[in-house]
Order: structure tokens, then sequence, then C-alpha cells
């Protein structure tokens, strides 16, 4: 029985692996309902800013702020998001390529990048890719809170507000459905002009501002991009858990293919060292 | 003239609230705001403190808001809840820190021999599915 051992180890350390993977298909299957329920609750905040923005725009400042004026770009920064964690198929990877691919646009014509990192995917890549990293946040775990990024925002900001970088991106993936994330990059800054869905304000409006229009406005804004950052974390993290679903489900549907095939390989080397035994003993018998 | 209005509490995490009332009170930078139906449109940052929000049945609400912005519209009262206190000095030593680790994220040898270990294990894991590949042909 050549092998026939053998063959059966292998069997068991498949079988673990395809239990591995199952179990990490259910946990993240649950985890993505806990993500994607988060994702929703954070959607009332970032409509009612969005209004705000918008009722803003409509206001009659005479004032501009930095945030909404477009500059000749020079230098761009990018806030890219991924997981902490591998195992979740290409999620990163399509990422990754795709920020790759616009670094190469930009690089050609001349413009530099500055890039904030959001999950510990993206800082291994690209220091490999030779990027320059300004900033990292990673380890978030399963509740990403606003706090834990305000400091990567801060740092992308206030080179905003001096005029190290001219334009501000967010590279996340986004949530389509749970088998299909795509790679997105929105532009952060400048805020693109918000328009207010046709609601009922009159043509000349103004609010009173506490303390003054200008600290107000800065503050509003500021809040404004932190949302639509915390809202691609949250995205991203629905995403990440989708796809490891997705990938461990396919891992455990390969290790199934893997053991029957095994088992035939087995159950052939069997058969056939039963059939030698037999033919030996009947050669045997004759011989004498 | 309306009696009550539409009052939205929310923070970037979740909704808190949302529904009619009557009046709402909270802390405005500038100081303890009452703010009632037809009030005229403002936009204010508030202080940490509680809101306050009564509703059409005579209940009284309390929100603790870590700071945030206050907007009255004609129809819609909002209030922007922040999720933590903030200040420019915090910020600034959290922006420090993502800064930091990044720097270090970049000098730090030991990622380069995770990525070495990964491709051992890689490598061993082509050699284990080549093995079973050859054990099926042979069967």
């Amino acid at each position: 029985m050549s092998g026939a051992k053998e063959i059966r180890g292998k069997i068991k350390s498949v079988q673990n692996t395809q239990k591995i993977t199952k179990a990490m298909e259910m946990v993240a299957a649950s985890k993505m309902r806990k993500a994607k329920d988060r994702m929703l609750a954070a959607r009332p905040y970032a409509e009612k800013i969005r209004s705000v923005v918008a009722h803003m725009a409509r206001a009659n400042l005479e004032y501009r702020h930095p945030f909404t004026v477009e500059r000749d770009v020079k230098r761009v920064g990018y806030i890219v998001v991924t997981s902490d964690r591998g195992l979740c198929g290409g999620l990163n990877t399509n990422l990754l390529r795709a920020l790759v691919r616009d670094a190469a646009d930009w690089d050609s014509k001349g413009t530099e990048i500055d890039i904030a990192t959001i999950g510990s995917k993206a800082v291994g890549f690209l220091r490999r890719y030779g990027a320059n990293v300004v900033s990292d946040v990673s380890h978030l775990g399963d509740h990403p809170n606003m706090v834990d990024l305000l400091g990567a925002i801060k740092v992308m900001l206030d080179a905003y507000m001096v005029g190290k970088i001219d334009r501000l991106y967010l590279a996340s993936n986004e949530f389509v459905n749970t088998m299909t994330q795509a790679p997105v990059f929105k532009q952060v800054l400048p805020i693109e002009r918000v328009e207010a869905d046709a609601d009922i304000l009159p043509t000349h409006w103004d609010y009173l501002y506490e303390p003054e229009s200008k600290v107000v406005l800065d503050t509003v804004l500021k809040r404004y991009v932190e949302s639509q950052i915390y809202q691609g974390v949250v995205e991203n993290f629905a995403c990440e858990q989708s796809a490891r679903m997705v990938a461990m489900k396919a891992a455990t549907d390969n290790a199934g293919g893997l053991i029957d095939d095994l088992e035939m390989v087995y159950n052939k080397a069997r058969q056939s060292a039963i059939t030698q035994e037999i033919s030996e003993i009947v050669g045997g018998a004759a011989a004498v | 003239m309306a009696t009550s209005m539409q009052v939205e509490v929310v923070s970037a995490e979740r909704e808190i609230f949302s529904g009619e009332a009557t009046m709402l009170v909270a802390t405005g930078i500038a100081g303890d705001l009452g703010i009632m139906p037809n009030h005229t449109p403002l936009l204010t940052q508030l202080k940490p403190g509680d809101v306050r929000v009564f509703t059409e049945s005579g209940e009284e609400q309390v929100i603790y808001v870590s700071g945030g912005i206050l907007e009255v519209t004609p129809k819609v009262v909002t209030v922007l809840s922040d999720t933590a206190l903030r200040a420019e000095d915090l910020d600034e030593a959290a922006a420090l820190e993502t800064q930091k680790r990044a720097q270090q994220a970049l000098a730090d040898k030991k990622a380069d021999i995770e990525w070495a270990k990964a491709r051992v294990e890689l490598a061993q894991a082509a050699a284990q599915l080549a093995a079973i590949r050859k054990l099926k042909s042979r069967g």
C-alpha cells in the first residue's frame, strides 16, 4: 500500500484547513452584518452635514473658504483605506493597484504625491513601492471610531491649508453588494459644490452665525470632510468582511474538491494493493 | 403658527434622536440657547454639554454632546454632535502620532523580515500543492 498513509495524512490536513476556512467564513458573515449596520448608522450624519454645507453654499457669504477654492495642482494627497488583515481576496490588491495606476498618471504630469494610510496593509505595500507616506493609522479593530481617524485627517487638512498639497483624494472600497466591492477614488478637497436638494429655502437666505461666519464655516467644512472619511472607513470595513466571506467560501469549496480528489486517489491505491495481494496469493497457490 | 418643529440629533457614528419637539435647549459657544418653532435661521457651534429636547407630549430628553454644530432652518433643527471632546491641541497630538507611526513603518526593518517569512510560507504551500498534484497523477 504505497503512499496510502501519506494520502490519508494529506486528507486530514486539508480537512483541518477546511474547518478553519469554514469558521472564518461564518465569522466574516456575522461581522459583515454588523459592519453594514454601522455603515447605515453613519449615513444620517453624512446626509445632514451635507445639507448644512449645501445650505451654506446657498447663503450669501462673501468669504470663500480655502477648502472650496480650486488651485493649480502641484502636489496631491491621498488617504488610502485598506484592511488590517489579509485573507480577503483581492480587496486590498485591487485598491492598491488602482492607486499605483493613478500615481503613475500624476507622475507623468510631474505631480508629486503624499499618502496617509489607514489600515496596515497599505503601509507595507507602499513602503515597498517607495511612496511618500506621511501618516499612518492602523489596527482600528472591528469598531472604527471617528477619534482614531482624526490624526490622519488632520495631517492632510493641515497640509492642504498650508498649500503643501492642492488636492485630496480618498481611496477606499465601495460596497456595491455582498459579492462586489469596487475601489473608488473620491475627491475630498477642494470640496466640490454641493447642491441643495430642491427644498424650501428662500433664494435670499442667510444664517445668523455664532460666533462668526468664518469660524463656523471652518468647523462645518472640517466636520464634513471628517464624516466623508469616516464613511469611507466604515464602508471599507464592511467590504473587507464581505470579501473575506466570499474568499473563505471559495477556499472551503476548493478544499472540498481537493478532499474528493485525494479520496479517489486513496481508494485507487487501496484497491490496487488488494488486487496485487490477491494475484500474489493466486500466483503462489499455482506454483505449489 | 407652528407649535412644534422637527428635531434631528445625529453623531457621525449614529442617529441619536429624531422627532417632533416644542423646544430645544443647548449650550452654544456664546451661551445657552433656547430654540422654539419659527426661530430665525441660525448656525452655531456647541460647547460640550446637555442638549435638552422637549417633545410634544411634554417629555424631556436629555442628550449629552461633546460639542458640535447646531443648525436651525425654517423646517428642521439639526444637532450635529461630535463623537468626542475636540480640542485643537488634542487633534495636533493625534496628528503627530500618526506621522511618527508612518516614519517608523518606513524605517522598520522588522516588516522586511515579515515579508521574507511570508514568502517562505508561500513557497512551502506551493511545494505542498505540487506534491499533492504529483500524488494525484500517480494514482
